[in-house]
């Protein structure tokens, strides 16, 4: 895809923290238009689906899946475990576990836990796997848009 | 109720009026008109802002009033609505968020409709929208109203119609003068008032049984006179299976209708990138959690400490746990601390409803004037047009809300609140969902999902034990009863997925590959976002 991305330096080129930040201060997106693709420049929404194609957007789009899909699937299986066992299984929620806590309890309180682990695991799964690759893509998108509808390239 | 109780109480609220009024005003001195600023503040929030905004908009009266009196009514019962609604962000975080943020401008249908013929979608997704807004907003009116009610004792039928109009203007006045901007910082104090009164009341708490949470469970549990089945749940939801399936029914519709309400989405705009609206949702994560958390020891310290004979014999619905616990708390009905506390949770209580009802007529006008609005009229209209058309939309809404507030002053609060979820998770989420990640989606799908979750979660409703049929129903005079749940959500959840699916495969228009690549590479990485 050297074509689609001839100015694609992929991951882990900043050291910061915070990407958003450091795309404000480096210039992106001030190509001098030397670097347009050769073939000519496509139509614009030709653009988008070469994007989808590129091996960097597969990339993210895999990251995100391989995270999101087992956690959706995760964290709903045991949300309506839970539901189901309160309303059909009284007895076993109700078996103590510790002093006045009994199952019920523990499970309640595990959702709101698995709740708050679910969260930071996603934030920093997006934050150190997905983020610098997505920015990347967005300027070179936004780019090869500007130059697929006849701007100044 | 004294009225030395109310007058406090109507001064700290009065207080809070002129604070919020005070902020309409200065944020909206020399901004007027653009869409960007009306819908979604300029898009300049920083995710702290946003994440304190999203709370303020998400925990209602019906949390902090219903769940606690709820839990110190039922017992565990109540603590599943607790889960529910919290669980629900997960779905938000994962899967909605980041790309809604990316795809819209300013509400759910731009993100449908960027890939469909725009016309027929964004009258669907329009109004869905509204309906399931409409619905939210007569509940936090007729909380609004029951609230005043109690507080100014006996009847008070003439002070709670005056509360529910008089809370009806102000929202208008919010909206119409403020758009985003004031609505937002409104729900940043309400969020900081309620979450500093709630922790307030936990540590007294938590004081008067020594840190002791076992302790606290155990006199709660003897104070019910039920005993150790207080701890468990049941109580409530464990009667025949037609009850156990309408707990199921309300769950699904907990966990998955948050993704689908209006005001929320909408706030995803207010801020300027996608990974700042994770931000804004991990915060949002984070304070919503410890909030429910807390309502949990409020519950129980109510059912431990006012007793729930008492809680009962002051509102049947257990609305008035977390006042009366307060006065408790405060050292008593006839002390200065216990007025003092009384009065400060009455106050709040009415904040946390002002606030909430200003979000979400925001978003309703939103959909009215941005949807719908610009879609059925012939000549496209200027974006200047568009925001005077959304502040009118914000009278009307705010019309319909006090009109249908009045008519509905004896349902019950979290009844319509779950309606809400239900509508949202069967008419929003699914085409929401198909239209992010399914590639095939086409426009005849997507209009299927909406009115295939739409229609039959109504339907279901009008035909249910809450209208009619049941002593405790709306018309309790006539029986159209033909559906034994009271949340649609077990049938109509599942019905907007299969008519979005059903719509899709019928269709005889071919899915857009390009117009899928745009949305799904805008959705990830923020392209061409605004």
């Amino acid at each position: 895809m050297s074509v689609v991305f001839p100015f694609c330096p992929c991951l882990g080129m900043h050291s910061s923290d915070d990407p958003w930040y450091d795309a404000l201060a480096s210039g992106w997106g001030e190509s001098d238009g030397t670097e347009a693709p050769e073939a000519g420049p496509p139509v614009a929404g030709d653009v988008y689906l070469e994007v989808q194609r590129s091996a960097a957007f597969r990339e993210v789009r895999r990251r995100y899946r391989r995270f999101v899909v087992p956690a959706v699937v995760v964290f709903l299986s045991w949300y309506v475990a839970y539901v189901v066992a309160a309303t059909t299984a009284p007895e076993l929620m109700a078996r103590p576990v510790a002093g006045a806590v009994n199952v019920a309890m523990v499970a309640g309180l595990g959702q709101f836990l698995t709740t708050f682990l679910l969260t930071w695991a996603y934030a920093r799964h997006a934050r150190l796997r997905r983020d610098r690759a997505a920015l990347e893509l967005r300027w070179e998108t936004q780019e090869l848009t500007r130059v697929a509808q006849g701007g100044v390239g | 109720m004294t009225s030395e109780h109310q007058r406090l109480a109507l001064l700290l609220f009065g207080v809070f009026v002129a604070v919020t009024l005070a902020i309409t005003t200065w944020v909206s001195r020399n901004r007027r008109g653009s869409a960007e600023e009306f819908y979604a503040g300029g898009r300049l929030f920083t995710p702290m802002e946003n994440g304190f905004a999203i709370a303020g908009d998400y925990m209602s009266a019906a949390s902090f009033l219903g769940i606690s009196g709820l839990i110190a009514l039922f017992g565990y019962d109540g603590l599943l609505y607790s889960v529910g609604f919290l669980v629900a962000w997960l779905l938000v975080l994962f899967l909605v968020a980041e790309l809604v943020r990316n795809c819209g401008r300013f509400t759910l249908a731009d993100v449908v409709a960027a890939r469909m013929n725009e016309r027929p979608v964004r009258i669907a997704a329009g109004t869905s929208s509204v309906t399931v807004s409409v619905l939210y907003l007569v509940a936090q009116m007729v909380g609004a109203g029951t609230l005043v009610a109690l507080l100014l004792g006996g009847e008070g039928e003439a002070a709670r119609a005056w509360t529910v109009i008089g809370v009806g203007a102000l929202m208008v006045i919010y909206v119409s003068l403020g758009g985003m901007r004031a609505t937002t910082w409104i729900q940043i104090v309400k969020s900081v008032l309620l979450l500093g009164g709630t922790i307030a009341l936990t540590v007294l708490v938590l004081l008067r049984f020594h840190g002791d949470f076992d302790q606290l469970l155990l006199t709660a549990a003897e104070r019910s006179g039920h005993g150790e089945a207080f701890l468990a749940p049941g109580l409530k939801y464990g009667g025949d299976w037609t009850a156990r399936l309408d707990f199921i029914s309300l769950g699904l519709a907990l966990v998955l209708g948050t993704a689908g309400l209006p005001h929320i989405l909408s706030r995803f705009y207010t801020v300027p990138t996608a990974r700042a609206a994770r931000r804004s949702v991990v915060w949002a994560i984070g304070l919503i959690g410890g909030f429910y958390l807390m309502t949990i020891v409020l519950g129980f310290g109510a059912a431990a400490i006012v007793g729930p004979e008492a809680v009962r014999g002051s509102n049947a619905a257990g609305n008035t746990a977390v006042p009366l616990l307060a006065l408790d708390l405060g050292g008593g009905a006839d002390t200065t601390g216990g007025t003092v506390l009384f009065a400060v949770v009455a106050a709040i209580a009415f904040a946390t409803i002002l606030a909430v009802v200003a979000g979400i007529t925001l978003s309703s006008s939103a959909s009215v004037a941005h949807d719908l609005y610009a879609s059925l009229r012939r000549r496209p209209a200027g974006p200047r047009s568009e925001v005077a058309v959304a502040r009118v939309a914000a009278v009307g809404i705010g019309v319909v809300a006090i009109g249908l507030g009045l008519l509905a002053r004896d349902l019950n609060v979290a009844f319509l609140v779950g309606l809400a979820f239900a509508v949202a998770a069967s008419a929003n989420l699914p085409v929401l969902l198909y239209s992010l990640f399914w590639r095939d989606f086409t426009t005849r799908g997507a209009v299927w999902a909406v009115y295939g979750g739409l229609i039959p979660a109504v339907a279901l409703v009008v035909l249910s034990p809450v209208v009619s049929g049941s002593p405790e129903s709306l018309f309790p005079d006539v029986d159209f009863q033909y559906f034994p749940l009271q949340n649609p959500g077990l049938v109509s959840i599942p019905l907007g997925f299969v008519a979005g699916w059903l719509g899709t495969v019928t269709s005889a228009e071919a899915p857009d590959a390009a117009k899928h690549a745009e949305t799904e590479v805008r959705s990830l990485t923020g392209a061409g976002a605004v």
